[in-house]
């Protein structure tokens, strides 16, 4: 239809700049991939040439699919939003929880019980490890992050997201880059530094993907038609743009060739490692705190229908969150080469970044005064109160852990671990599985989810299972620790390294046992999210706003 | 749609609100909690305080040093000092008395033991086992049979040289590779498997011509292994009549042994570890399962 009517049809700037570079990247990648130095490598370019002419394909068709005009800001004086993207991202977010959550069911197996590699490469704990952590923080975590964030900063600036292609170029090109960075891992391709195993190619497309990411959100938030930003937007920017910064700052690298997946850091010895624990510590602090408080700000008022507790709260936290995490890294570099001045620095704004945490937690479940009640009649609300809470103790517990004297006990035990998954499973997973319950029937026009049920027995069989986890691994983490330290009255160590890993056997059983538990929660969201999409009762009168009548998306 | 920016009062909590609303959330006006508030300027006059006590900020070329003067580095050094201070008595004792004064004192056998333990947990464990079990290819411990002899003196001159190690005091004899290097045919070396499967009382496959197997082993093996197998320790040619195999008893695997030849490695521990912890492993492994053997 559109091209019997217009004759003066032509492709805008981002279709021809997007299609031609695709096609450049095609192109480049064919030639690495002809020439690369391991097969690992060139399979790698060939994925990038198919996604690359596939996505010259989408963006042609798309073109002669679409009317004259490109979709409206406004229909009927209300914002027409573009949630194309943020279904995809949704969906994208649950299957790789499940995929992540299993990995990691896995590799804690695997600790109990080593047969469970197989005696094969591909499935040895060491490429396992950083496909689970990978899968949940980057994988899940960062669709919950995209979906949330795009749908957030329309509904709250009441605007229309900026971009045509961008957009989808953020969710795909994401996702894309997880697969590249997920199969390079079972190849063993890794730069090897914790969180950031992608090599260099692998994060130069990132930065792309996430510069678009970034401009896509500004560009709407300065879009808004609302005087001010609202505070999810505050967090959600601080979380795009520091990201940004930690990943250009921890991988400086120098590929040996184009032709070559292997690069060398430019970071070396305890400078290496502090930039390190610079990025970890504030992958932490960004990507899992600030993003995951975004999502809190926007999904609890939303759900519990009340207002934030304050205003003010979330200035002072917001800011003093922002400023003090930076600087938390070397809490990971206790009683190391790092010099002692570093160490101290790290600790002590480890220890004052308590109560700028508290304050997002106080602000989470405070906005639930005169809405408590609800937590009785709505598992979702609960699945958020109680992330919430979980966010409460494990901030708590993470400046404790920096503390110089706890820390000399618990690094290197799992302790750690339990701390990682209390703000893991407890905070980052549930206020995500929140907002995915929330989101689902919101995006899809549907008036509730399928089953309020099945997220009742999502949400106890999951807290059983975390509870389960996070408890074996204190016990573990504190007798290791104290194994490790134990000496006899002679003055000798008591325990030989093979007895406390022998000591452990018991609580990685345990802790497989809180895994699985975990899985077969994720396993009936799944469920209910499918039912709920295909075949949830549809809201009678579907809102103008939400539905992207113009828009050809998916 | 209340973005007038006009201050309502929330109806449950008689709070105003800032009159902001964002997709009809709205922000209410309460203060920052006190106790949160003191809490919070409470780690921050805490972190100042810890600041001027330890070591904290960077300057040109050099940093703040602390008041208190503490430093990570003596730190440890002062624990590790006190831990040898703790020692000492006993450690100079050890390192003055022989390995059989060391185990005829019971004081000075007991602190030896402990201390072998401990250096065996860390440095031996890896290959023997926690407990002195072994493996395949590493001895066992706790029984009664010495490759290279189970005396108090064979086993420190085995912990302190190793065997095939980089050490030229080490013990040096390997088995060769009767198969690989062309020396016996592959009959010949399936006759010599029986045989010695026989020599201690080992079932022997259908057929097996164990006089053939006698011959083999005659001209080849009984040369290390002795005339019975009964092995050799200057050699550290293993007992082949004993019902103890280091590497496995099927056939397979003695096969296999006669084709590729064995030599399996234990490191020199002179230099790497002092004098008294040598004496103190050597007593404890020789407690597990020493001299037993004539």
């Amino acid at each position: 239809m559109a091209q019997a009517v217009s004759p003066s049809k032509g492709m805008t700037f981002g279709e021809m700049g997007s299609a031609l570079a695709f096609a450049a990247l095609a192109l480049l990648s064919i030639i690495i991939a002809a020439k690369a130095y391991t097969p690992g490598y060139a399979f790698h370019a060939y994925l990038f040439a198919a996604a690359s002419v596939a996505a010259v394909f989408t963006i042609v068709n798309r073109y002669y699919e679409r009317p004259l005009e490109p979709p409206p800001l406004t229909i009927g004086g209300k914002p027409n939003y573009n949630m194309g993207p943020v279904k995809f991202a949704t969906i994208a977010s649950v299957f790789w929880g499940i995929a992540g959550f299993t990995i990691g069911l896995l590799i804690a197996l695997q600790l109990a019980f080593p047969a469970l590699n197989f005696d094969t490469a591909w499935l040895s704990f060491g490429r396992m490890r950083p496909l689970h952590t990978s899968a949940v923080i980057f994988a899940f975590g960062g669709n919950v992050l995209i979906a949330s964030s795009f749908y957030v900063v329309q509904r709250t600036c009441r605007a229309r997201m900026v971009g045509d292609i961008a957009p989808w170029f953020v969710v795909l090109g994401y996702n894309f880059f997880i697969v590249i960075a997920g199969t390079g891992y079972l190849l063993g391709i890794t730069q090897g530094k914790e969180y950031a195993e992608p090599e260099w190619y692998a994060d130069l497309f990132l930065t792309i993907v996430w510069v678009t990411y970034f401009l896509v959100f500004l560009g709407t938030v300065m879009r808004r038609k609302e005087p001010h930003i609202y505070v999810a937007n505050w967090f959600y920017l601080a979380f795009i743009l520091t990201i940004a910064v930690l990943h250009l700052g921890n991988n400086a690298a120098i590929p040996v060739s184009i032709f070559s997946p292997k690069s060398y850091i430019v970071w070396s010895g305890v400078q290496d490692a502090l930039v390190q624990w610079w990025y970890g510590h504030n992958a932490v602090g960004f990507f899992l705190t600030a993003g995951f408080l975004a999502i809190m700000y926007y999904f609890i008022p939303k759900r519990a229908e009340r207002p934030v507790y304050s205003y003010r709260l979330s200035i002072i936290h917001f800011w003093s969150l922002i400023f003090m995490y930076i600087w938390a890294g070397p809490h990971h570099l206790h009683y190391t080469a790092l010099p002692d001045w570093a160490q101290t620095l790290g600790m002590v704004f480890s220890v004052m970044l308590w109560m700028p945490s508290w304050g997002g937690m106080i602000n989470g479940l405070m906005t639930l005064s005169g809405a408590w009640d609800k937590l009785r009649t709505d598992p979702v609300l609960r699945l958020m109160v109680v992330s919430v809470a979980f966010y409460g103790m494990a901030t708590f517990e993470g400046p404790l852990m920096s503390v110089k004297a706890v820390n000399s006990l618990s690094h290197y035990t799992d302790w750690t671990i339990g701390h990682v998954h209390a703000g893991a499973l407890g905070w980052v997973a549930y206020i995500s599985f929140g907002a995915i319950y929330c989101l689902v029937p919101w995006l899809w026009n549907k008036k509730e989810l399928y089953s309020m049920k099945a997220v009742s027995w999502h949400f106890w069989i999951s807290t059983l299972g975390i509870v389960l986890y996070i408890s074996s691994m204190w016990v573990a983490g504190i007798l290791q620790g104290l194994m490790w330290r134990a000496y006899t009255s002679l003055g000798f160590l008591e325990y030989s390294f093979i007895e406390t890993v022998e000591a452990m056997n018991p609580f990685y059983v345990i802790r497989a046992l809180g895994g699985a538990f975990f899985v077969a929660g994720s396993l009936i969201m799944a469920w209910n999210v499918w039912k709920t999409i295909s075949v949830g009762e549809a809201v009678e009168e579907a809102p103008q706003a939400m539905q992207p009548v113009l828009v050809a998306a998916e | 749609m209340a973005h007038d920016n006009k201050e309502q009062v929330d109806a449950i909590t008689g709070v105003t609100t800032t009159g902001h609303s964002w997709d009809d959330i709205q922000e209410l006006n309460n203060p920052l909690p006190r106790w949160w508030l003191w809490t919070f300027y409470a780690s921050i006059a805490w972190a100042i305080a810890y600041c001027i006590a330890y070591p904290a900020w960077p300057l040109v070329s050099s940093y703040t040093k602390g008041a208190l003067g503490w430093q990570s580095r003596e730190a440890v050094v002062a624990d590790l000092d006190a831990l040898k201070q703790q020692r000492s008595g006993m450690t100079t004792k050890l390192a003055d008395a022989s390995l059989e004064e060391i185990r005829r004192d019971p004081e000075m056998f007991a602190f030896a033991r402990a201390q072998g333990k401990a250096a065996f947990g860390d440095n031996c464990a890896p290959c023997h086992g926690a407990g002195g079990a072994g493996a395949k290819g590493y001895p066992n411990l706790n029984d009664d049979d010495w490759l290279w002899g189970g005396s108090l003196v064979q086993i420190e001159h085995t912990i302190r040289h190793g065997a095939r190690s980089t050490s030229d005091q080490g013990h040096s004899g390997t088995m060769p590779a009767f198969g690989r290097d062309g020396m016996l045919k592959r009959e010949e070396i399936s006759h010599a498997a029986d045989y010695v499967r026989s020599l201690s009382g080992l079932s022997t496959d259908k057929g097996a011509n164990l006089n053939a197997g006698a011959k083999v082993f005659a001209d080849n093996c009984a040369a290390c292994h002795g005339d019975k197998g009964q092995g050799n320790l200057d050699l550290g040619a293993p007992n082949l009549s004993d019902k103890i195999w280091l590497f496995g008893s099927d056939k397979a695997t003695i096969v296999e042994g006669l084709m590729n030849g064995r030599g399996g490695v234990m490191p020199t521990w002179h230099g790497r570890l002092d004098d008294t912890t040598i004496k103190a492993l050597t007593l404890y492994v020789h407690s597990l399962g020493g001299d037993q053997r004539p």
